[in-house]
């Protein structure tokens, strides 16, 4: 069977766009195939930086004939209908129409249309210049004298030429004539730009890649990249060296050459006394070479790998020669920014007040930059600040969170207070991508406690799901406060994550605070932690923002314990959430800064009034670290339903149709209002008092709890309490149809068990008296295996229960009083979970 | 054309001045006028208008030429070696853009004494954005040996104009091509007359004490009270001028008369925010409102310019 060969051939892809453009074309050209009916054996597309290739081969020669029915009037039907059918079936007489009997409707025409099958050949030319003319480049542009008029075509670079064949291997394929704006099809490929620059025709794609490889150009990428690693690893060997591997950058280097020469070149050792990171990250961005190190000691050597395009006429000698000049000249700037960043800034005195705020040491270099970092007055966000203001609510978190995760108050504070100030440093404003290292770095040079330059890198940690989760107390106090602040402070503007878009990268921000808590086994309770951050951000007016100073703000609070809102960023929610934060007995004042009267629109929520309703945001993100934590759970492969069933069990006030949401704001209300947070260590409590303990807000507990319940539900007794479980909870449902909701809530009559009750049904009343209070006890003591251990003592007696005892008993009394009995075994498992939201 | 003798002082690897006469040859020779630079200061060969405005409309355009570029913040006092607050860029532009413009440009580095047999040219994926000028295009920087040499851009938009038709832009970074031509690790050690002993004038000699007062200049004396009062000056009078240029209505020739004058303006403004940048007084939020203002007017000016015959107007 036939095969295709297609080449668009253009001047150069960018490397980053060239794997998926080949694997575009793959999909558009054959999905438009088979859209037609043309299947295929098998595809595959290649790209090099000036060529996208597809071969498909298998293909038919022309696509099947298509064969329809159309039925038709009955014979002798009225003669305007006769003729609406010839004309709808396209032809010209009765004559050509058949016809068929049937018992029950009698004779009827049936018109029979053939339609041949395309011709291939055909097919692809039109095919192809469509799929050319609407390529998905992610950019793409217009060239040359065509572009004067509006819709030329448009192509990532100038496109050149198009090579398109198709035939068996037994014949000499034909061209598939097309054009696409005077580029017409051929079977004419070219080579290396230098060392084959001539026309080469092609027929198939067995010639086409030998052709080509003559030509010194290897079509497959990842050939490319194998001869790339393979020589570069031979080089390094060779000279006692090892590579540093680095996955990103042989793609990209394997996208920019057709034929890789890969080479050996040095820089003066003097250099080595630049951070291994910064020679790399230089080298890496600017150069892109790889870089080798010393196989015993692990640090960098002076060597570093450059992938040519070219069999130099020298062996190379010249290109590693202009590839050393401009690393050294790389390494010159980056030795210049190391030794900046090390001495004293020039406008010292212009610092001292940011250094006031901040409490920094004007003689260290790492205070300084801080110091700048605040009065340059670089925004974080528009409506969130500026980095300086943004430190500062961070300090004051890591601080009051330190105890909790065991860390030094005083350190974890010191560390947050340094923990951005790398960012005006030379060095990272050259290589942002050193954040964080280079303040470490900086900061034990000025002999910082190593606790504190530790956590001046790692607080940015875990940066996604395989990201090392840091331990050090210090570093993960810093860490959460960072990142927390982060996640309120978008909530606060309403700036969420929706869909595919997450600009802020706040699903990391939330999966990095749900592995550093869980990890490090950590009792943080969200909810506390946010009203912390707000209470810091009113005290100290973190959220002031400053714009443009002609731009009437608005004014929140008392005397100059304000928050002021640019009246352009003012938003409900936001007012709303600091008006939550301020005692009930303050009035709230809103005025505006340039005239001091209320603006007209406005209206203030009175404390109480807002207090009431609580921080309207707070269940939302709640409900986003739950999100986030099934993400986590289901892509670790645990059972993430067993995070709804957990959070909609008793200890967490989350049952019932109201749902997460609800229950989550009654909390932030409780919070704000000043009667204290959630009770760290609840205490069993009462039936009716349920729903009045935290708990979803301690991502631990939530992952300890779905981690016993999945284990318990692995076990026999857990499949079968599940079981009885479903069964009791279908009866219920059935029954309270009929009773009304409700109707079973009370508890059984243990009198009438007694009196007219069977053995089973006994036992079970018995069971549960004995289970429920233990399995209670048991999660209060937050020992959840416990708790599953207690529910697992019910096994016996609900199997038994359901093996002896018909619920519907003819007697009303003892149906009501069976159901009673199934509603508290229901209520009992809720102790530990939902197992209503448990599937299976 | 064969090259000269390699004794000859203006052979383009031996004097800084010879490198760039071949490459005004090279580019007359196919067709470019070759036009003096502009004289104002601009921080790049793009602003020249014989690029920002003749990129727009319909008429054709070759031209070459040499720019002085001043990049205030990019002074290091004469002392590092690659770094330079003022530096030529040699500017090519060829509306619309030739097809073999890629093979045009490797036969320029031909001429000026790269063998593209023992170098490695390579064409690195590099999106070119003036958001001053409210331009954009696509592109490469051209690597020789992994030293960036040459900016290649094809132009599709300019003062917030789609460019039809689109034209070729090439960027040839004299000092660096020279270094590298050379064989020179310091831009001042680079000869620039091409002659030895007492008559070598090297590059140090013509710009060492430029680089050192004018880096005094625009980090620490630039009067930065004048040049707020130049910029709010500069934009006034670009408006102004664009506005006096103007047909009247009704009247029966409806193209711009102050379009070339309104545009120098826009330059001025442009040259000024970038020395006001360089004394750090303007802080990060400003920044971008000062550089909106300044594309206002280049997008005002490119408007202007397309009402009058150099743009296609009539």
């Amino acid at each position: 069977m036939p095969d295709l060969l297609l080449e668009l051939f253009s001047e150069e892809v960018p490397a980053r766009m060239q794997r998926k453009a080949a694997e575009d074309l793959k999909k558009l050209v054959t999905d438009a195939l088979v859209e037609r009916g043309l299947v295929y054996e098998g595809a595959k597309a290649f790209a090099t930086p000036r060529r996208l290739a597809l071969t498909i081969a298998g293909l038919p020669v022309r696509g099947r004939d298509v064969r329809e029915e159309r039925k038709g009037p009955r014979v002798g039907a009225p003669e305007a209908a006769v003729q609406g059918f010839l004309k709808a079936a396209g032809l010209a007489s009765l004559d050509q129409a058949t016809i068929v009997s049937d018992p029950k409707k009698g004779d009827s025409y049936v018109a029979v249309i053939e339609k041949p099958g395309q011709e291939t050949v055909a097919a692809i030319a039109e095919i192809v210049p469509a799929v050319i003319r609407s390529f998905p480049w992610p950019k793409s542009m217009r060239w040359g004298k065509a572009s004067a008029e509006s819709g030329s075509l448009r192509w990532v670079r100038p496109l050149h030429s198009i090579l398109c064949t198709f035939g068996a291997e037994t014949e000499d394929p034909e061209v598939v004539a097309f054009d696409v704006d005077g580029i017409k099809s051929s079977n004419i490929t070219y080579g290396h730009r230098f060392h084959a620059p001539g026309p080469i025709t092609v027929k198939r794609f067995e010639d086409y890649v030998a052709s080509l490889e003559r030509a010194k150009v290897v079509l497959d990428a990842d050939r490319r990249k194998e001869i790339i690693a393979t020589d570069a690893k031979n080089l390094a060997f060779a000279a006692g060296l090892e590579l540093v591997e680095d996955e990103g950058l042989l793609e990209e280097v394997a996208g920019l050459v057709e034929w890789p020469v890969v080479l050996l070149g040095d820089f003066e050792e003097r250099f080595l006394e630049i951070p291994g990171e910064a020679i790399r990250a230089t080298i890496r961005a600017n150069q892109k070479c790889f870089v080798l190190r010393d196989p015993n000691s692990g640090e960098l050597a002076n060597r570093f790998i450059p992938v040519s395009n070219l069999m130099a006429s020298d062996g190379g000698l010249a290109i590693t020669a202009g590839n050393g000049r401009v690393v050294r000249a790389r390494l010159s700037d980056a030795a210049y920014f190391w030794q900046t960043d090390r001495g004293p800034l020039p406008d010292l005195d212009t610092l001292a007040d940011s250094a006031n705020k901040l409490d920094l040491n004007l003689l260290k270099p790492l205070d300084q930059r801080m110091a700048k970092l605040d009065r340059l007055g670089v925004v974080f966000h528009a409506k969130l600040g500026t980095q300086g203001e943004r430190v500062q609510r961070i300090a004051a978190l890591a601080k009051e969170l330190a105890p909790i995760v065991g860390a030094d108050p005083a350190l974890a504070e010191r560390a947050a207070k340094l923990a951005k100030a790398d960012l005006p440093t030379e060095m990272v404003g050259e290589f942002p991508e050193l954040q964080g290292l280079m303040g470490r770095k900086y900061a034990e040079l000025q002999g910082e406690n190593p606790s504190v330059a530790a956590a001046i890198e790692e607080h940015y940690k875990p940066l996604g799901p395989s990201d090392r989760v840091p331990t050090d107390s210090v570093s993960v106090a810093v860490a959460l406060a960072d990142k927390l602040d982060t996640l309120v402070g978008f909530w606060a503007i309403d700036e969420k994550p929706t869909g595919s878009k997450d600009p802020y990268a706040l699903r990391r921000a939330a999966l990095g605070v749900i592995r550093l808590v869980v990890e490090n086994g950590v009792r943080l309770e969200l909810r506390e932690a946010v009203r912390k951050i707000v209470v810091n951000s009113r005290r100290k007016e973190l959220y002031h923002i400053s714009a443009n100073f002609d731009v009437p703000y608005l004014r929140i609070g008392r005397s100059h314990e304000f928050i002021v809102v640019d009246s352009g960023d003012y938003s409900e929610g936001l007012l709303e959430f600091v008006s939550t934060q301020i005692a009930p007995e303050v009035d709230i004042h809103v005025f505006r800064i340039d005239d001091g009267k209320p603006p007209q629109s406005l209206t203030v929520p009175h404390a109480d009034a807002a207090a009431s309703r609580g921080f309207p945001m707070m269940a939302d993100l709640l409900s986003f670290f739950h999100d986030r934590l099934k993400v986590m759970l289901r892509d670790q492969g645990a059972r993430h339903d067993l995070v709804d069933a957990v959070l909609a069990g008793s200890p967490s006030p989350l049952a019932g149709e109201g749902g997460i949401a609800s229950a989550m704001t009654d909390e932030g209300s409780r919070d704000a209002s000043g009667e204290g947070g959630a009770t760290p260590h609840p205490n069993p409590l009462p039936q009716g008092e349920r729903g009045q303990v935290g708990g979803s807000d301690d991502l631990l507990l939530i992952t300890r709890r779905v981690a016993a319940l999945g284990r318990f539900l692995e076990t026999e007794d857990g499949k079968s309490l599940l079981a009885g479980y479903k069964r009791a909870a279908n009866i219920l449902k059935a029954e309270e149809k009929k009773d009304g909701e409700g109707a079973f809530a009370a508890k059984a009559d243990l009198q009438l068990i007694a009196d007219a009750g069977l053995i089973e049904e006994k036992a079970l009343a018995v069971a549960l008296a004995q289970a429920t209070p233990k399995a209670e006890a048991a999660v209060a003591a937050e020992d959840y295996e416990g708790a599953m251990t207690a529910l697992a003592e019910l096994r016996p007696a609900v199997d038994a229960f359901f093996d002896k005892v018909t619920v519907n008993d003819p007697d009303p009394a003892l149906r009501a009083n069976r159901l009673k009995l199934l509603n508290q075994l229901r209520e009992a498992t809720r102790a530990v979970a939902d197992f209503s939201r448990i599937a299976g | 054309m064969p090259l000269a003798a390699s004794s000859d002082p203006l052979n383009p690897t031996r004097s800084f001045q010879g490198l760039l006469l071949t490459l005004q040859r090279f580019w007359a020779e196919r067709g470019c006028v070759i036009l003096q630079p502009y004289d104002m200061e601009v921080g790049a060969g793009t602003f020249h208008p014989a690029t920002t405005l003749r990129a727009l409309g319909p008429r054709p355009w070759k031209a070459a030429y040499v720019q002085p570029s001043r990049r205030p913040k990019d002074g290091r006092y004469g002392e590092n070696p690659n770094r330079l607050q003022h530096y030529y860029q040699f500017q090519v532009i060829l509306k619309p853009s030739p097809p073999d413009l890629q093979q045009l440009y490797l036969d320029s580095l031909k001429a000026i004494g790269v063998d593209l047999a023992l170098h490695d040219v390579r064409f690195v994926e590099d999106d070119w954005e003036s958001p001053t000028l409210g331009a954009w295009g696509l592109g490469w920087e051209c690597w020789c040996d992994g030293m960036e040499v040459s900016q290649f851009t094809y132009f599709q938009q300019v003062a917030g104009v789609e460019c039809a038709p689109v034209a070729g832009e090439l960027t040839y970074g004299l000092e660096r091509l020279a270094m590298y031509v050379q064989g020179v690790e310091n831009v001042y050690d680079l000869n620039f007359n091409g002659l030895e002993g007492e008559d070598r004038i090297s590059y140090g000699d013509v710009f060492l004490q430029a680089e050192q007062e004018f880096s005094r200049h625009n980090f620490e004396h630039a009067n930065t009270e004048v040049l707020f009062r130049h910029f709010s000056d500069a934009e006034a009078e670009c408006k102004a001028l664009l506005a006096a240029g103007e047909a009247d209505t009704g009247s029966n020739d409806p193209s711009h008369k102050l379009a070339l004058p309104a545009y120098d303006q826009c330059i001025k403004a442009s040259h000024v925010f970038n020395l006001l940048d360089a004394r750090g007084v303007i802080s990060v939020t400003e920044r971008q409102s000062y550089i909106l203002r300044v594309r206002e007017l280049a997008k005002a000016c490119g408007a202007a310019w397309l009402k009058t015959a150099g743009g296609g107007a009539n």
